[in-house]
């Protein structure tokens, strides 16, 4: 198999025993961007001169004995919502056409430190408001599995660049499931860590109470290792948590004999594609044959979690996105007659129709009048999807339900309708709202696409879910399958 | 129940300039939206706490001291215009 679809921890095992060299690597993976980008679209900006200068500066090291950790050589795409210094960070909007970061987001210090290589910078909906990748100021990114269709939304570009093999690795953000349905759209594993567990600095905020930075890869144990890079307190974030990182890799033994995981029936109810919930009734019959315990539970303020989340997303970017008027960086009106009018101009040209309507949307829910009647209601009702999660996590270690209702649907099929739209989200916003860890993983096809699996775990129970992600991934090969 | 004044009262107060094609989408669109949103109101909500944030984590501090700031120019090197020292915008008075 070709360098560029090997795992890193593959590839890692290659570059130490010196089968290979970082800079053959990462030339392996510009090919392929190079044979399969203008199909696929999944950049907005690549990073190749440096790249490959970075590689050999990983090849030099191991040639002089240095010792290599994991990630080091191995290729990175990052969302392009994910400050990189010195190289353009657009968040796939008009507004930030020209922004260069003078610093580097605390992730990218992260992958840089362990000598990661970066790839490019990923297209997305614009400010990640989005769940199919249309919705970028500049170019819609195609689906590798079928390009007829949308690879999801909003770290589209990162999950479409794992599984085109544009990369090995990738970072998105997940603010109400943008990192898990994509990549259960483009069948690669994608994971939401717990909120507070990887440093929001440098991430452009949208919702930032729910905002959170997550790991793309072809299998869980990259998953893992990337999570080791990633995760961490940075007093940079004053919502960054203060916990022990654990070896992630650590939880990657196979052995969930007993482990007990729930199955919430409104997450398998109305709405669900048949095709998708049987093979997630398939994915249930894998873990009883590995000797977990699966029962169905309830989480019975699921379907407020889409009215809230469509209030409290919205309102969190109204004031997010106040900063772009237009005068410190990114985009400017010409020919204002005055200073409000410059900002009118500037942000009414500079943003794009979705994030227009969730500025409108927020700032409505946040006006006197429906202040409490929408926004403080929506923060009531999270209180109420959190506690589910609360109860249902004292009985079962794992929750277990489909990423997403359907599979990756056709481009341009959604556009007009922004409530179906946001519909797709339906089984990955509350986890944001609650704040807990989940992962996408690969678990079947259905029409021909991939079907994603979710399990969702307890504030910082990213090892039970490694784990459980990492039997059923031992016990099947989805995860190995490619595109044409 | 969004009608053109509303949406035209919120574009005003989210410094945004729209057309009266946009504003019709709009107010449709919102309407939908917070329509579904309505549905909140089915549940008892009185006695529960709002739920802003998920961490436990109380106020952030971090020590006063002596630091290096970034460098001006690095600072306004993404300025749309500047003048000196200083982020040049139309004349406000």
């Amino acid at each position: 198999m070709e360098l560029n679809y090997l795992t890193a921890h593959q590839l890692h095992d290659m570059l130490v025993s010196k089968e290979v060299s970082a800079e053959e690597i990462i030339r392996a993976v510009f090919d392929r961007v190079e044979q399969v980008e203008d199909k696929i679209r999944a950049y907005i900006t690549l990073n190749k001169e440096q790249a490959v200068a970075r590689a050999r500066l990983v090849d030099k090291a191991r040639a002089g004995g240095e010792y290599l950790p994991p990630l080091a050589g191995i290729p990175v795409a990052v969302k392009d919502n994910i400050c990189t210094n010195g190289i353009r960070t657009t968040c796939a909007s008009k507004i930030l056409y020209n922004y260069i970061p003078p610093y580097d987001a605390t992730v990218m210090e992260r992958l840089n430190a362990c000598r990661a290589v970066l790839v490019g910078k990923t297209n997305m909906d614009e400010f990640a408001m989005g769940s199919s990748c249309e919705n970028s100021a500049f170019f819609s990114t195609c689906n590798p599995w079928d390009t007829g269709r949308v690879p999801g939304g909003s770290s589209g570009g990162s999950a479409a660049a794992v599984a085109a093999g544009e990369t090995v690795l990738a970072l998105g953000s997940d603010t109400g499931g943008s990192i898990r349905q994509p990549a259960s759209f483009c069948g690669v594993v994608g994971m939401k860590p717990t909120y507070g567990a990887v440093s929001r600095y440098g991430l452009v905020a949208y919702a930032s109470s729910l905002d959170q930075i997550g790991p793309l890869a072809r299998d869980v144990t990259d998953c893992a290792l990337l999570l080791n890079v990633i995760c961490g307190h940075d007093p940079l974030d004053s919502t960054s948590a203060p916990y022990n990182v654990p070896d992630y890799t650590s939880f990657l033994n196979g052995d969930i004999k007993g482990m007990k995981i729930g199955v919430p029936r409104e997450y398998m109810g109305q709405g669900i594609d048949a095709a998708v919930k049987d093979i997630i009734y398939k994915a249930i019959d894998v873990y009883t044959g590995l000797g977990a315990v699966v029962e169905e539970t309830t989480l019975p303020h699921t379907e407020y979690a889409l009215p809230a989340y469509y209030l409290i997303a919205p309102a969190e970017a109204s004031s997010n996105l106040a900063r772009y008027d237009g005068v410190r960086y990114g985009y400017r009106a010409k020919d204002a007659a005055d200073i409000v009018d410059m900002f009118m101009q500037t942000r009414s040209e500079g943003f794009g129709p979705e994030v227009k309507r969730r500025i409108m949307l927020g700032t409505y829910a946040l006006s006197a009048g429906y202040y409490d009647a929408y926004y403080n209601k929506a923060l009531k009702v999270r209180t109420l999807i959190k506690a589910d999660f609360d109860r249902a996590f004292e009985q079962f270690d794992l929750l277990l339900a489909p990423t997403a209702p359907v599979t990756a649907f056709r481009r341009g099929e959604k556009l007009d309708d922004p409530l179906q739209m946001y519909m797709v989200d339906i089984c990955t916003l509350a986890v944001n709202l609650a704040g807990i860890p989940a992962i996408s993983i690969p678990a079947g096809m259905a029409h021909n696409l991939p079907v994603g699996l979710q399990l969702m775990g307890r504030p910082f129970g990213e090892g039970d879910i490694l784990r459980a992600a990492y039997a059923f991934e031992q016990n099947t090969d989805h995860h190995r399958k490619l595109p044409q | 129940m969004i009608n053109i004044k509303d949406v035209e009262h919120v574009a005003l107060l989210a410094r945004l300039s729209l057309s009266e094609e946009e504003k019709m989408v709009y107010a449709r669109q919102l309407g939908d939206i917070l329509g579904h949103a309505r549905k909140l109101q089915d549940l008892d909500t009185d006695n529960i706490p709002p739920t802003a944030h998920v961490l436990p984590l109380q106020n952030v501090f971090r020590e006063d001291r002596v630091g290096e700031h970034m460098p001006v120019d690095k600072v306004l090197a993404n300025a749309p215009d500047r003048q000196d020292n200083f982020f040049k915008v139309p004349k406000i008075i």
